[in-house]
Formats: C-alpha cells, sequence, structure tokens
C-alpha cells in the first residue's frame, strides 16, 4: 500500500461552542485528486487552513510526507511544499499580476534575504513566472493590476501562485467559487491536467466539477467526515445521501 | 528607469534639486549665507532619517513612532565617546552601527510581534524607555545634555572639520540612503517586504517568514536612522535626550506623509518643506502682525493636516500628477 502524503490524526478544532473540527481522520494518497465536499459551514475552510498552518489545532496531529508538522509555521510547510490557494481571493492587488506570480517564484526559490539585484532584470525569475502564468492562460494580463482583472481572472492567478511554489500537495479551497460557467469548465480541465503535476485536495462546491475530477471523496458534515471512498461509492452510500446529497434534492 | 536622465517630471526635478544640493554650499559661499548652509545641514540630515523611516513606514507598512530614538543614539554614541576625549571617527561610526543594530534587534523583536496601533505604541515605549534612561544619565548631563567639544576625527581625504566638509559628509551620506533604499526595494527583500505590507498571511502562505524579514528590514532603517544621529551630534555640538523624544519621531513621520510616503524622494521633499515652513512661518507670521508671532504652530498644523488629507501621495503625489496630465495631453 502506498503511503499517504498527508494524514490528519484527531484533528479537533472549535471556535466557542461550535465544533469546526471534529475528530477528522484523512489519508490523502499521493498522485490524485481527493475532494472533500459538505454543506455550508461543515468546516472545510477551517480543515485546510489547519492542514496549511494559518489555523491551530485544538487536538490532533498532521503528517506531511512521513513528518509531523503539526507544530511547523505556515512558512515552513510551504517550503515544505503544502501550497494553498485562498477561497476568499487573497492575491496582490496593487501589484501587477506578473509581480504576484514573481512573489510567489521568490517563496520557491527558497530564502530572499538578496537585497542588491533588481527582481525586474532577474531575466531567470521573469520567464519562470510568465510560464506559470502562460499555465492558466494569463500571460496576456501579465503586466495589469490584480486589482483590474476580472474574479475569474484572479482565482486563476491565485492558482498560478500556488502552482509556482512547486507544491507536493496543492490545497485549492473553491477554486471555482463566483466563477462563470465558461471558466468553471475551463478550471476543470486544467486541474484534471494538473493531477499529473501534483497531488490536489480540492474543495468545491459544485458537483459536478467534484465528481469529473476527483479520484476519491470524503464528506464532512459538522465537523466530522462520514465517509470517504470513490466517487461510485460515496453517492450510493444512503448516509451520504441523507446527510447531504439528499439536502441538496430536497 | 534605464535612460540617465529620467523622462518624468517628478524624476527630472529630483535631478535637479540633487545637483543644487551638491553646489549649495558654493551659492552660499558666494552668497555670504553661512546660516543658510545651517539651515540645509540639519535638514538633510533629518531627511537621512525620514527615508530610514520611510523604508519601514512607507515600504513595508510599520509605522513606528519611535524612530527618534535612534537619532538619540547616533548622537550619544558621538557625545559620549567624547566625553572620554575619544574622538576617533570610526570608533563613533562603528559605535553608532554596533548600538543602533542591537537596539533595533531588540525593540524591533518584540514590537513586530505586534500589528497597526499596537505596534505604534510599543515603538513608543521604547523610545520613550531611551529617552528616560539618557535623562537619568546624570553622569552625560541627564535633562541638560552634552557638549561635543570636537567632531569625529577621520583621516584627513574624509574629514569632517569645517562646516562645508560635514555638509558633504551629510550629502554623501544621504546619497548613499538614497541608493540603498532605491536598490532595497526592488531587490527580492524589498519585495518580500511590499508584500508582507499588503497581505502578509498570504506572503506566509507562500513560504515567507515575514517576521524575519521585517526585523531584518526595522534593522537595516535602525542603523541608517543612527547614522543621521551621528551626523546630528556632530553637527549640532550638542546632544541632549530631547532629540529623541516623541515629539520627533511624529515630526518625522510628518515630514514622511507630506513627502509621500513609499516613495524614494517623499522623505527628502517632505523634510525640505517642514524645515523650511518651521523656519520661515514664524517670521511670515511675524510680518503680517507681530502680535501674531506666537501663534504661528497653528497655521503650520493647519497646513500639515490639509497636505495630508487632500495631497494624496505627499507632494510626491502632486508632482507624479503633472506628469500623468502631460502625459495625457502628449496623446
Ligand atoms: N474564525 C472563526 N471564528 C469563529 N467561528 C468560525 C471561524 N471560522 C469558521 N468558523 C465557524 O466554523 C464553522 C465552519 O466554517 P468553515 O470552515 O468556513 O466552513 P465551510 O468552509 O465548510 O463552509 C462555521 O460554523 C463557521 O461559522
Ligand atoms: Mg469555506
Amino acid at each position: 500500500m502506498t503511503r499517504p502524503l498527508l494524514r490528519t490524526n484527531g484533528l479537533c478544532k472549535s471556535f466557542g461552542g461550535i465544533v469546526a473540527t471534529d475528530h477528522v481522520e484523512l489519508d490523502i494518497l499521493p498522485g490524485i485528486i481527493h475532494a472533500i465536499i459538505g454543506p455550508n459551514g461543515a468546516g472545510k475552510t477551517t480543515l485546510i487552513a489547519q492542514i496549511s498552518g494559518a489555523l491551530k489545532p485544538d487536538a490532533g496531529q498532521i503528517e506531511f510526507n512521513g513528518h509531523d508538522i503539526t507544530s511547523l509555521s505556515s512558512s515552513r510547510r510551504a517550503q515544505l511544499g503544502l501550497a494553498r490557494s485562498f477561497q476568499v481571493t487573497s492575491v496582490f492587488m496593487p501589484m501587477t499580476v506578473l509581480e504576484n506570480v514573481m512573489l510567489a517564484v521568490q517563496g520557491a526559490d527558497g530564502h530572499s534575504y538578496r537585497f542588491w539585484r533588481p527582481v525586474h532584470k532577474d531575466s531567470e525569475m521573469l520567464e519562470k513566472s510568465m510560464g506559470y502564468l502562460q499555465q492558466v492562460g494569463l500571460a496576456d494580463r501579465a503586466r495589469h493590476l490584480a486589482a483590474e482583472i476580472s474574479h475569474g481572472e484572479q482565482r486563476q492567478l491565485e492558482i498560478s501562485m500556488a502552482l509556482a511554489m512547486k507544491p507536493r500537495l496543492l490545497l485549492l479551497d473553491e477554486p471555482m467559487a463566483g466563477m462563470g460557467l465558461e471558466e468553471s469548465s475551463r478550471m476543470i480541465r486544467f486541474l484534471a491536467k494538473l493531477r499529473e503535476q501534483t497531488t490536489i485536495l480540492l474543495i468545491e462546491h459544485d458537483m459536478d466539477a467534484v465528481f469529473s475530477l476527483a479520484d476519491t471523496l470524503s464528506v464532512l458534515v459538522h465537523g466530522s467526515v462520514i465517509a470517504t471512498g470513490t466517487v461510485k461509492n460515496i453517492r450510493a452510500n444512503p448516509e451520504v445521501q441523507r446527510a447531504y446529497l439528499g439536502e441538496e434534492h430536497a | 528607469m534605464t535612460a540617465w536622465f529620467p523622462s518624468s517630471i517628478s524624476g527630472r526635478c529630483y535631478c535637479v534639486l540633487l545637483v543644487l544640493l551638491a553646489v549649495a554650499p558654493w551659492i552660499f559661499q558666494w552668497t555670504d549665507q553661512p546660516f543658510l548652509l545651517d539651515l540645509l545641514s540639519r535638514g538633510l540630515i533629518l531627511a537621512i532619517a525620514a527615508t530610514s523611516l520611510n523604508l519601514i513606514m512607507g515600504y513595508g507598512g510599520m509605522v513606528s513612532l519611535g524612530h527618534a530614538a535612534f537619532i538619540g543614539i547616533g548622537a550619544y554614541c558621538v557625545g559620549i565617546p567624547a566625553y572620554y576625549d575619544l574622538y576617533n571617527g570610526w570608533f563613533h561610526l562603528g559605535l553608532t552601527i554596533v548600538v543602533s543594530a542591537v537596539f533595533a534587534l531588540l525593540a524591533g523583536a518584540v514590537s513586530l510581534r505586534t500589528r497597526g496601533v499596537y505596534f505604534i505604541m510599543i515603538t513608543l515605549a521604547f523610545s520613550q524607555m531611551v529617552y528616560f534612561a539618557f535623562v537619568s544619565l546624570e553622569e552625560y548631563g541627564g535633562d541638560d545634555g552634552l557638549v561635543i567639544y570636537l567632531r569625529s576625527e577621520f583621516p584627513d581625504f574624509l574629514t569632517m572639520q569645517g562646516p562645508v566638509a560635514l555638509y558633504y559628509w551629510i550629502f554623501a551620506t544621504l546619497l548613499l540612503t538614497l541608493f540603498l533604499v532605491h536598490r532595497l526595494v526592488r531587490a527580492r527583500f524589498g519585495r518580500v517586504i511590499a508584500g508582507a505590507k499588503h497581505n502578509e498571511q498570504r506572503m506566509q502562505s507562500l513560504g515567507f517568514d515575514t517576521y524575519r524579514y521585517r526585523l531584518t528590514c526595522y534593522v537595516i532603517s535602525g542603523v541608517t536612522c543612527g547614522l543621521a544621529g551621528m551626523l546630528l551630534g556632530n553637527f549640532t555640538g550638542f546632544i541632549s535626550p530631547e532629540m529623541m523624544s516623541w515629539i520627533r519621531s511624529g515630526e518625522l513621520i510628518f515630514m514622511v506623509v507630506m513627502g509621500g510616503s513609499g516613495f524614494l524622494f517623499g522623505p527628502l521633499v517632505g523634510t525640505g518643506a517642514f524645515v523650511i515652513l518651521e523656519q520661515y512661518l514664524p517670521e511670515f507670521m511675524k510680518f503680517l502682525n507681530p502680535s501674531w508671532l506666537e501663534y504661528w504652530h497653528l497655521p503650520f498644523g493647519l497646513l500639515l493636516v490639509l497636505l495630508v488629507l487632500f495631497g494624496k501621495g505627499g507632494i510626491h503625489g502632486m508632482l507624479s500628477k503633472l506628469d500623468s496630465r502631460t502625459r495625457q495631453s502628449d496623446r
């Protein structure tokens, strides 16, 4: 059996009285797209935040590639190969699209204690950054401010920044949120191709997207994982239908 | 950016300004205005301090209300050795750099754990600590300060003796500081600082330990401001804790904001405007009505507030508006 790339062990997190993460056990195998679905407020974003290091769990461990990373800062985790895209677009609005990606490339290059050479004259870095923009189809927007491009393009920028970090595990929090139909289907095709490059933990509301992309599916309800399996298994699972899929059809 | 002579109006203004500053001592000598050279020397020292503050505040979003502490530290790094008849300039310089760096490291390590108003308050607290430490040091004059009888001694080709030589020390330090900031903010390091100003959490998720980068930036800024203090000690020949009171720190913030926070030449023109207003506004008020003299702070404060409120980007912002206007008419 392959060793999981990421494993959470009895992960718990509550906000006051709200239990957002309830003893979550999750194994993410390398090379696949593992999707997490669940109704609004189920604790999906909270889970991602704990895996990426933005939030500290109340209890439990997180193992990445065999190492316990529970106590590591989010920047250390990023250096180890955990990249995250945010549900609420979180790019550097006053900078250009290219500058945004360049920061991500810088992050992947190791330390940035370089005080003298201007980055805009670093042709190797410019080339690399343009490459990542091309990959998501944003090359022609490189010189625009991130604040000027459309919401869908900002989502793409978010993804290309995550890719520029050369992650081993990509955490995507509703990458299609707020996208138009055409943009969404382009993103789905893009993510499908990405599977060859990296392992993906995908949180998505759009069921069609999840069913077409995911190799493995976990269902999160009230902070706990009620089922994990293949798409076919999950669709057939009566508990899931009652708890979640049923709600959608109701 | 590549051409030697800048194409923008603001860029040309700054070019001319630097050339004027380079020849100012000659002009003042011909016109026999030693007082103006004094005023300019003091202004440029403050401009170095303001430029160093701009590095953390304008580029890094770290608003410090304690930056004048570094001016005081630099000045005392000249004054205290001088008190023991140690006038070696290299020693003064080295001491200034080491003490400023250590203080910046300590103060920064604590204050950079906080954000916004808390950061302002903690930097203020640290500078007040230094302020009161020097007030209580009776040996070095306490409240009354300390007279420095001789300037730091450097080899002949680097001498500070005489007003013109000192002026060029100041001018050269200013140029170096401007160049340093110019390179820094465009290099990888500076991009990280800029990113952390806009969205620190995102920077961390990109793998940057933002705390360390900010701390490094704070130390660089503190040492630079310490150098301004070392020059100020040599310039005034008299130092006192008053140099590092929080009012001085507040004035530095004003200079940066007036000139244009986050722009290379902002602090320089802001300091210029500040020093000129401070010097000539009282005389102007006296000219209007002799009994108004003591109220000169009123229009001064009002002007500052107006500039901050309506002059987005300060004086630099207004200059660059001219740029965009002419560019539009070009089309
Ligand atoms: N920072 C927070 N403070 C308080 N409650 C929070 C916080 N973040 C999330 N929650 C709560 O935790 C629950 C899970 O939220 P979230 O992880 O955002 O759900 P999802 O992403 O699945 O929609 C919700 O009830 C939400 O209100
Ligand atoms: Mg969410």
